[in-house]
């Protein structure tokens, strides 16, 4: 009775989307990064109502840009975990960590070049223990990084012995505030990493592979993938991820601090990841659904705090919203599953 | 004996009878004024090809659907179900091929759930509810093979069936549908449902009784009932319909032997497995030419399947060698055995061999990530060429190449596990069960598949609980028990009831040798 499937409204209005001039663009973008696009339409008028007299402005833009870009990064990184059927949870400790050996590695070097391979290559290690925990370790993904987060973490303060490193290079501090042909520095990295996981996913076999073994880890194992060794691999992309993140918080804010990226980076990344469409179940998902839910969160939080929403206020406001994607994420699996 | 439903109780009302009972899905028409009944005392079978009508129809019995049309009698009185709950009270129970039971609950925690008698108002009675239990098990004979303190997720697939009988009998039972109860039975446990079902039906319970499998349907209703497309299209009495008139009433047209061969070119040794041994496999030898159609024949748990998974490498191999075309096999992981040129199609599709939420094409190309791609980036040409090639030539009915497999058919899903294999050209392919849960054209089909490729001079190993199909398509059948093979026999010298005793009989002698 598989074949039968109900056709409910929502399937016909789909229908008749899809017959006509914008059946071709749905078709393309998929339905749920069309209703994504709706949301983000929807808040986009709603602040832009509120506020005219400064949302519309290029500042803002760019300053939505700028706020998003490394949530952005790791977001798409998560949702490409998630898609794979795991979870890492310890991203936000190892952008702490990143920033912190980015200050240190500044210093010692005189070299941002250097000081960032140095970040990005603590992340990926951080990231190869993580896979292997999770693989030969046979620990469940949410257990396995809820612990090296902490150990991460604890890390990070060891060696900066609890303090905040400030970072004086000039040339470092560029990726924080320059531009490049108007372009602030931060919202290139993220456009450039998006667009190389995008690939990724979309036109590799890879990706392809990444998606079945998120969709079943037996029946990728019994078509001939090494599932351990992509796990291993998804894994050490998300801590390399994560340390890239964290060259962006250290540039932003001049200094590397072990307590950055504890503040819930991890859960808001989970949260657009989420909201991007990936079932935490695993096996479905998109780098452009990623990047539609960091979009909403950063028009999200950025309209709040124009239109002056008391901050606790905001804090319930987003939760809200990752409630509201998980139910809908779990009425279309209903719908289409 | 079918003398009990057709004439026994004249004059009463059907015990549970659909009236003009129609019901739709968007634009399938699953059930067209379908109009049945069964009466107590008489084991009706109800058979269709997939998506003839069949499950619609007991989930509408069951209450979880609710007709579009028409109505529902229940001993003569009409009732409307609006959930599973109305069914159980009019002791109307369906029993699903895996029943709901909590695993981490004890057979009789599980039996008498929501039932149980306290001591002193408080404490839960033990002594009773094991008394009442070895009851049960007694009536059902199986008070020797299980104790009311075993943990219920211990339990075999057979076993669960016959507790949630047990359970639906706790209360009246008046009608019981089984929904194709033996897809994953052996043919002993098999034999012992059917005596439960004709106690039953003796008993004065009306029984339904869904298969794909012929020769049960024969042995056991005494009425058959046939729906294609959603409507009753004959009825009859057992005896009066003969097997090749269901078969053409379900298909809606005359099928021609099921198991065409012509004689097969042997070639040279293909597959050689020696003295292979795993957890469950014991000292396993022997060997597959290419062209030919060994078969495996055993009980459930003869170790059959873990032997297919040993040589795809997917279970570790504590000693022993595989080797294809004479070049020995790493047996590390399956992607090994398929760098050998080992396809393996298991025995659940949808938990082993599919992805469900993807494609069709997506699902053949899985195993063939070399012809599909350029510097690991995908060809769409080359994919759509390789599929689209496979589903034609497969004749895999499906509405494109990107539906989901999810939306086929049980045929239709298999072909595309052989499809994902035959994209790489295997010179060993081993099938198991390949056609459960496929329908009688499906089959057909299958059958002739396996016979075009062992003529391409692939080997082949097939896997089978059917006999019918062991003897039909294997020119070679090893018959495996307790991890060993312990027989192997020329087609022209097997028979069911040979390949039957080899298989048991040296199930006994393993037991009493472990109990001495």
């Amino acid at each position: 009775m598989t074949d039968l499937k109900v056709e409910s409204v929502a399937d016909a209005v789909d229908r008749r989307l899809r017959r006509s001039g914008l059946g071709g663009l749905i078709e393309r973008v998929g339905t749920h990064n069309f209703s994504l696009l709706i949301a983000l339409a929807v808040l986009v008028a709603i602040f832009g109502f509120l506020r005219p007299d400064v949302f519309f402005l290029l500042r803002n833009i760019l300053n939505i840009g700028q706020a998003i870009a490394m949530l952005g990064i790791l977001a798409t990184a998560q949702t490409i975990v998630i898609i794979s059927g795991g979870l890492d949870i310890s991203v936000g400790a190892v952008v702490g960590m990143s920033t912190v050996c980015i200050a240190l590695a500044v210093g010692w070097t005189g070299s941002p070049l250097l000081a960032i391979l140095f970040g990005v290559a603590v992340g990926a290690i951080a990231g190869i223990v993580n896979g292997l925990i999770i693989t030969v370790g046979r620990i469940n993904a949410v257990i396995a990084t809820l612990g090296t987060m902490a150990v991460f973490r604890g890390v990070a303060f060891i060696i900066s012995n609890g303090q905040s490193i400030s970072i004086f290079d000039p040339a470092f501090r560029f990726i924080g505030d320059g531009r490049i042909l108007g372009v602030p520095v931060t919202i290139l990295t993220l456009v450039i990493v998006v667009a190389i996981f995008f690939v990724l996913m979309r036109y590799t076999v890879t990706g392809r592979n990444i998606y079945a073994i998120g969709g079943n880890p037996l029946v990728a194992r019994l078509a001939g993938l090494n599932v351990r060794a992509y796990q291993i691999g998804i894994y050490t992309l998300s801590g390399a991820t994560a340390g890239l993140a964290g060259m962006l918080l250290a540039a932003r804010t001049g200094s590397g601090q072990p307590i950055s990226g504890s503040e819930g980076l991890e859960l808001e990344a989970i949260t657009a990841a989420v909201l991007g469409g990936c079932a935490l179940t695993g096996g479905k998902g998109t780098i452009i659904g990623g990047l539609l839910g960091v979009l909403i969160i950063g028009v999200l939080d950025n309209g709040l705090i124009l239109t002056s929403v008391p901050t606790f206020f905001q804090m319930v406001a987003k939760g809200v919203l990752l409630i509201a994607a998980v139910i809908i994420a779990e009425q279309q699996a209903r719908r289409y599953g | 004996m079918s003398q009990v439903g057709s004439t026994g109780r004249r004059g009463e009302a059907p015990a549970l009878a659909a009236v003009g009972v129609s019901k739709r899905f968007g634009v399938v028409r699953a059930l067209d004024d379908v109009t049945l009944a069964v009466r107590s005392g008489e084991i009706l079978a109800l058979v269709g090809e997939n998506g003839a009508g069949k499950s619609t129809l007991v989930r509408i019995f069951e209450g979880v659907y609710r007709p579009d049309q028409g109505t529902l009698m229940a001993e003569g009185v009409q009732r409307t179900l609006r959930s599973p709950a109305d069914a159980h009270a009019l002791g109307i129970r369906v029993i699903h091929q895996e029943p709901d039971i909590v695993p981490d609950l004890t057979i009789a925690e599980n039996l008498f759930l929501g039932d149980f008698r306290r001591l002193h108002g408080l404490f839960l009675d033990r002594t009773d509810l094991a008394r009442r239990t070895q009851g049960l098990l007694a009536e059902f004979g199986l008070e020797n093979d299980l104790s009311p303190w075993m943990r219920a997720g211990d339990l075999k697939p057979a076993q669960r069936q016959l507790m949630e009988i047990m359970r639906a009998l706790r209360r009246g039972l008046k009608v019981l549908a089984l929904d194709e109860p033996t897809s994953s039975l052996t043919e002993d446990e098999a034999q012992r449902l059917f005596r439960v079902a004709r106690r039953l039906r003796d008993d004065g319970v009306g029984v339904i009784y869904i298969s794909h499998r012929m020769r049960e349907v024969r042995d056991l209703a005494d009425r058959v009932a046939v729906l294609r497309d959603g409507r009753v299209v004959d009825e009859r009495p057992t005896i009066g319909f003969p097997e090749a008139e269901i078969v053409q009433a379900m298909v809606g047209r005359p099928i021609a032997d099921l198991y065409e061969r012509s004689a097969r070119n042997l070639g040279p040794i293909a597959l050689s497995v020696t003295g292979l041994t795993t957890a469950r496999v014991h000292d396993v030898s022997f060997d597959v030419r290419s062209g030919e159609v060994v078969g495996l024949a055993g009980l459930m748990g003869a170790g059959r399947s873990e032997l297919a998974e040993a040589i795809f490498g997917h279970d570790r191999a504590l000693a022993g060698s595989v080797a294809v075309d004479g070049h020995p096999v790493r047996l590390r992981s399956p992607a090994d055995a398929i760098a050998a040129g080992i396809g393996f199609a298991p025995e659940d599709r949808k938990s082993q061999a599919l992805l469900l939420l993807r494609s069709v094409k997506d699902n053949i190309s899985l195993a063939v990530p070399d012809l599909i791609s350029r510097f690991d980036f995908i060809s769409d040409g080359a994919e759509r060429r390789i599929a689209g090639g496979l589903v034609d030539r497969l004749r895999i009915r499906t509405p494109s190449l990107e539906a989901p497999v999810a939306n086929l058919s049980g045929g239709n899903q298999q072909k595309v596990v052989l499809g994902r294999w035959l994209a790489r050209r295997p010179k060993v392919l081993i099938l198991d069960e390949p056609t459960r849960g496929v329908d009688v054209g499906a089959k057909a089909e299958i059958y002739r598949l396996i016979a075009e490729l062992a003529a391409e001079g692939i080997a082949l190993l097939v896997i089978s609980s059917e006999m019918p199909e062991l003897l039909g398509l294997a020119d070679r059948i090893l018959v495996m028990a307790g991890g060993r093979v312990v027989h192997e026999m020329p087609r022209g010298e097997a028979s069911e009831e040979r390949i039957l005793s080899l298989a048991m009989a040296d199930n006994l002698t393993e037991t009493s040798a472990a109990a001495e």
